[in-house]
C-alpha cells in the first residue's frame, strides 16, 4: 500500500547518546536570545510602556518625513512614525513623558487634529501608565502560574522528576521564545504574553505524551536501563509528535500567512515556540530524566517473569 | 468499544447537531435571520470591538477627590455641632486623611467629644445589623485635640457610592449624545468601562466624560482691579479663575474675580436645552422652584451687578443682572458652537459627576480594519483547514477522512457554543479557533497512532481499536488538560482580545477531546459494523 509517510515506521534514533549535542544546542539558543535581550531589549508595545498608538490609513502613500515634521511640531515628545502595510499605512507611536495621567487621551486628540479627519482611522491606542504596569504585572504573572500549575499537575499525574522537568522545560521554551522576539525585534505587547502561554501549553502537550510513554514502559520492561527505555518511549511517540506539529505549523503558517498584520508578532512567535517546544519534547526533556533519582514508585523491583500484564495506573 | 450503549449514541448524536444547528446561523445575514420565525436558533458569533470596530474607553474615578470631600463634609458637621452647643475651637480641619479640631476649654472637652461622637451614622449596606458599624472613629488626643477618623466602612461605602453616580450620570450622558448600545461596567475598584460598538466618535464621548459638569452661580467680585486680577491676586472672599474660552495657543481669554460663595447651585437645575439667541447657540435652563425661588431673590438683591456661570471652576460667561430674573429660567450665551451648546445642556440635564474622571486606557479600531480582520482571519481559516486535512487524509487515508469529518463536528460544536452562549469572539479568538484546527487532530493522532502499534503487534481489528482507544485516554487528557491550565489562566488574568483567545483555545481543546473519544469513535464503529474489514487500513 503506497503511503506518503514522512517518518520511517518503527525508528530506533538514539536519542538518549545524542543528548549532549541537544544540551548544547538548546543552551546556545537561549544564550543567543539572552544576550539580544541585553543589548538589544525587548521591544516593548504601548501595552507595557504605556503611551499612544495611531494607525491610519490614507488613499495616496505618505509622505513620512513631511509628517514627522508636522508632528514634532506639537511637542509631544518622542514620536516615532514608520510605514505600516504599505506605502499607504501610516503608524504614530507617542511614547509617555512623565507619569501624567490623562495626558495620552489629549495627545490622541493634537495627533489627529494634526494628521487631520479625512483619513481612515484604523487603530487608535492610548494606554497609561497605571493599565501599563497593571498589564506587565499580570502578563508575567500569568505565565508563571501557568508553567507553575502545568508543573504542579504533572508532579501529580506522574512523580516529582516528571513535576520537575515539565517545569524547566516549559520554562525553557517560554524563555527561548522570548529570547527570539529579541533576536528578531518583535513587538513585545500583550498578544505576545498570550503567545508565550501557548508556547508552555502547546509544549507541556509534547512532553506529557513523551512521559506518558515513559512511565509505560518503566512498568512493561521493568529490567531495562532508563536510557533504553526512555529511547524507546521517544522513538515509539516519535510519529505522533512529528504529525502533530506538523499540523499544527500548518495551522500556524496559514496564520501567518494570511492572517494580517495585527496579529503577525503572535503568530511569528507561536512559529518559533511551536518548534522550540517539538524540540525540546523530544530530545531535552525525556534525556534529563537520566540526571534525576530514578522514578521508583512507578517502577517496582524487577520480578523475574517476562511479559506480565502491567498493573494498573495509580490515580 | 464495540459495545456503545444505545442513549450513548443518541446522546452524541444529539449534541453533534445542536452544534450544526446552532453553528447555521453564522452562514446567514442578519436581515435574513430577522426573517424567519422565532422558534429557529438566529443567534450568531458575538464579535469583539477589535472585530465590528469600536471603542473601549477604561476610565478612573479620581477617589482622592471623594474622599477629600467626604472630609469636608465631615468638617462642616463638626464646626456645626461645636457651633450649636457655642463650644470654642481652633485648627479646625483636614491633615493626614484625618479631621482634627483642637478645643479651647479644657472644661468643655467632654462635652465636645460627646457632640462630635453624637455626628457618627450608621454605614449603610455594612453589615446584617443596623448601626452596627458607624461611619467615623472619634478619638481624643492629648491637649485637648480631638480627631475624627473614616471607618474603613465608611470609605467603602463611599466609593461604592461615588462609582455608581458616576455609572448612572455617564449613562445619561452618553444616551443622550444619541449613542448606540454602549456598555457601561464597574470594574474593580475605582474604574469604569466604557464600550461603544461600530463606527462612532470616541472623542466626543471623552469630551462629555471628561468634565465634571458642576455649574455655579456666584457674583463677580467688582472690588478687584484689573492689575489684582492680571496678577492672581484676589480680594478677600474672592479666587480668580479663567474664561472657558480659550485662545489658539490654549491660554484663557480673560480672567474674573469671583465671589467664593455660591449664589445658586447647579444641582437645582431640572432642564436645560440649546437654543438660538439673535441667531447665536445659546443654552436656555429651568430651575425647580426652590432654584427659581433662590435666583429670583439673589438677583433682585444684585440688579446692575455682574454674576459668573461658573462651570467645573471655568467662566462659561458673566452677564450684568438688568432686572430680577423671576420666573426660574434663562439663558447662558458664551461663546458656543452649535455643537458645544447642545453638549452643555446634555451635561446639565445629566447633572454633574461626583468627582472628576480621567481616561487611563483607549482603544479604537476602525470598522474598516475590523472587518480586514475577519476577511483574513476567515481566510487564513480556509488555508489552515485544507492543508491540515490534505496531510491528513495524505498520512492517514481513510482514517484520515474520519479524522476529517471529525474535525468538522468539532468547528461546528465550537462555533455552535460560540454563538449559543454569546461568548465574545475576537481577532485572536480567531487564531485559537485557527490553532485549535492544527492541534485537534492531535487526539486523532494519539489514537490511530496506538491502533497502528496495536495492529503490528498482532492485533486483530477490533481488538487493536478498543486498545487504541483504551490506552491513548489517558493520554489524551492528561497532555489536553495541561495546555487547558495554561488557557484558563490566560483567561483569569487578561482583558478584551486576549482573553477572546483564552475563551477559544479552552473551547477549542473540550471540544477537540470530547469529538475525539465519542464521535471519533462512533463513527469507526459504524464504519467497522458496516465494512468488517479484516485489515485496518491504517
Amino acid at each position: 500500500m503506497a503511503r506518503f509517510t514522512l517518518i520511517k515506521e518503527n525508528t530506533n534514533i538514539d536519542f538518549v547518546g545524542k543528548r549532549l549535542i541537544a544540551f548544547v544546542f538548546s543552551i546556545l539558543l537561549l544564550v543567543v536570545g539572552g544576550i539580544a535581550v541585553a543589548l538589544k531589549g525587548l521591544d516593548f508595545g504601548i501595552d507595557f510602556t504605556g503611551g499612544v498608538m495611531i494607525e491610519v490609513q490614507a488613499k495616496k502613500a505618505f509622505d513620512v518625513a513631511a509628517m514627522r515634521e508636522k508632528l514634532a511640531g506639537l511637542n509631544l515628545g518622542e514620536v516615532q512614525l514608520q510605514n505600516f502595510g504599505g506605502p499607504n499605512g501610516l503608524l504614530v507611536r507617542v511614547q509617555p513623558i512623565g507619569r501624567a495621567v490623562d495626558r495620552d487621551a489629549a495627545a490622541v486628540l493634537r495627533v489627529k487634529e494634526a494628521l487631520g479627519p479625512t483619513l481612515d482611522y484604523r487603530r487608535v491606542e492610548a494606554v497609561g501608565p497605571a493599565i501599563s504596569a497593571e498589564l506587565l504585572r499580570d502578563g508575567i504573572l500569568a505565565t508563571v502560574l501557568a508553567v507553575l500549575a502545568i508543573a504542579i499537575y504533572v508532579w501529580f499525574r506522574f512523580e516529582w522528576q516528571f513535576g520537575l522537568l515539565a517545569l524547566v522545560t516549559t520554562g525553557y521554551d517560554v524563555l527561548a521564545t522570548l529570547g527570539l522576539f529579541a533576536v528578531f525585534d518583535l513587538e513585545f505587547n500583550i498578544a505576545a504574553v498570550a503567545a508565550l502561554l501557548t508556547v508552555a501549553g502547546y509544549s507541556i502537550n509534547d512532553t506529557v505524551v513523551v512521559f506518558d510513554r515513559i512511565r509505560e514502559n518503566l512498568r512493561k520492561f521493568r529490567r531495562d536501563p532508563l536510557p533504553r527505555i526512555i529511547n524507546r518511549s521517544v522513538n515509539e511517540t516519535l510519529s505522533r509528535t512529528i504529525r502533530t506539529s506538523s499540523t499544527t505549523l500548518l495551522a500556524v503558517f496559514a496564520l501567518l500567512m494570511f492572517g494580517g498584520d495585527v496579529i503577525l508578532n503572535f503568530n511569528a512567535a507561536v512559529l518559533c515556540g511551536v518548534l522550540i517546544g517539538t524540540f525540546s519534547s523530544i530530545y531535552v526533556a525525556a534525556a534529563l530524566l537520566l540526571y534525576l533519582p530514578a522514578p521508583k514508585a512507578l517502577r517496582p523491583a524487577a520480578e523475574p517473569r517476562e511479559g506480565e500484564t502491567p498493573p494498573k495506573a495509580a490515580g | 468499544m464495540f459495545y456503545f450503549a444505545p442513549w450513548r449514541i443518541v446522546l452524541t448524536s444529539l449534541i453533534c447537531l445542536a452544534g450544526v444547528i446552532f453553528s447555521i446561523p453564522n452562514l446567514f445575514s442578519r436581515a435574513q435571520l430577522d426573517s424567519l420565525p422565532d422558534w429557529l436558533p438566529t443567534q450568531q458569533i458575538n464579535f469583539g470591538l477589535d472585530l465590528r470596530g469600536g471603542s473601549h474607553l477604561m476610565l478612573e474615578v479620581d477617589m482622592e477627590t471623594v474622599i477629600k470631600e467626604r472630609l469636608e463634609s465631615q468638617v462642616d458637621a463638626v464646626r456645626g455641632a461645636l457651633r450649636a452647643k457655642q463650644i470654642g475651637y481652633t485648627n479646625l480641619g483636614v491633615e493626614a486623611g484625618m479631621v482634627r479640631v483642637d478645643i479651647r476649654d479644657a472644661a468643655k472637652r467632654e462635652e465636645a467629644l460627646r457632640e462630635i461622637r453624637a455626628l457618627a451614622a450608621p454605614v449603610s449596606g455594612a453589615g446584617m445589623f443596623v448601626g452596627a458599624v458607624r461611619d467615623i472613629d472619634v478619638t481624643a488626643e492629648a491637649g485637648g485635640r480631638i480627631q475624627v477618623a473614616l471607618t474603613a466602612e465608611a470609605l467603602a461605602e463611599r466609593k461604592r457610592h461615588a462609582i455608581a453616580q458616576s455609572i448612572e450620570i455617564i449613562r445619561r450622558r452618553i444616551d443622550e449624545a444619541g449613542t448606540r448600545d454602549p456598555t457601561i461596567q464597574r470594574q474593580g475598584e475605582d474604574r469604569i468601562l466604557v464600550q461603544l460598538p461600530g463606527e462612532q466618535n470616541p472623542d466626543r464621548v471623552k469630551r462629555l466624560i471628561g468634565k465634571t459638569a458642576k455649574m455655579v452661580f456666584r457674583l463677580v467680585d467688582p472690588t478687584a482691579t484689573p492689575e489684582d486680577i492680571a496678577s492672581g491676586r484676589a480680594p478677600a472672599g474672592s479666587e480668580i479663575l479663567e474664561s472657558d474660552g480659550r485662545r489658539a495657543d490654549g491660554s484663557a481669554e480673560q480672567h474674573y474675580a469671583v465671589r467664593k460663595r455660591i449664589m445658586v447651585a447647579g444641582d437645582t437645575l431640572v432642564d436645560a436645552q440649546p437654543t438660538f439667541q439673535q441667531g447665536m447657540p445659546v443654552v436656555s435652563f429651568r430651575f425647580d422652584s426652590a432654584g427659581a425661588r433662590r435666583f429670583g431673590d439673589a438677583t433682585k438683591e444684585n440688579v446692575g451687578k455682574p454674576f459668573a456661570i461658573v462651570l467645573d471652576d471655568r467662566v462659561i460667561s458673566a452677564p450684568v443682572i438688568r432686572e430680577p430674573i423671576l420666573g426660574g429660567s434663562g439663558i447662558i450665551s458664551g461663546s458656543f458652537t452649535v455643537e458645544s451648546a447642545r453638549d452643555l445642556a446634555v451635561l446639565l440635564r445629566a447633572g454633574a459627576l461626583p468627582a472628576p474622571l480621567r481616561v487611563i486606557e483607549e482603544r479604537t479600531v476602525g470598522p474598516s480594519l475590523g472587518s480586514d480582520s475577519i476577511a483574513a482571519g476567515r481566510f487564513a481559516g480556509a488555508i489552515a483547514l485544507v492543508l491540515v486535512v490534505g496531510y491528513m487524509i495524505a498520512t492517514y487515508r481513510l482514517f484520515g477522512v474520519l479524522a476529517t469529518l471529525a474535525l468538522g463536528i468539532n468547528m461546528a460544536l465550537i462555533i455552535g457554543a460560540l454563538s449559543l452562549l454569546q461568548m465574545t469572539l475576537t481577532l485572536p479568538g480567531i487564531a485559537g479557533i485557527v490553532l485549535t484546527i492544527g492541534m485537534a487532530v492531535d487526539a486523532s493522532v494519539l489514537i490511530f497512532e496506538r491502533i497502528r502499534e496495536e495492529t503490528r503487534a498482532g492485533k486483530t481489528p477490533i481488538a487493536a481499536m478498543d486498545a487504541g482507544f483504551a490506552r491513548a485516554f489517558a493520554t489524551i487528557f492528561d497532555s489536553n488538560i495541561t495546555t487547558f491550565f495554561a488557557a484558563a489562566i490566560l483567561f483569569a488574568m487578561g482583558s478584551g482580545p486576549v482573553r477572546g483567545f483564552a475563551v477559544t483555545l479552552g473551547l477549542g481543546l473540550i471540544t477537540s477531546v470530547y469529538t475525539a473519544v465519542e464521535v471519533t469513535r462512533l463513527i469507526m464503529v459504524f464504519w467497522y459494523r458496516r465494512t468488517r474489514p479484516r485489515l485496518l487500513p491504517v
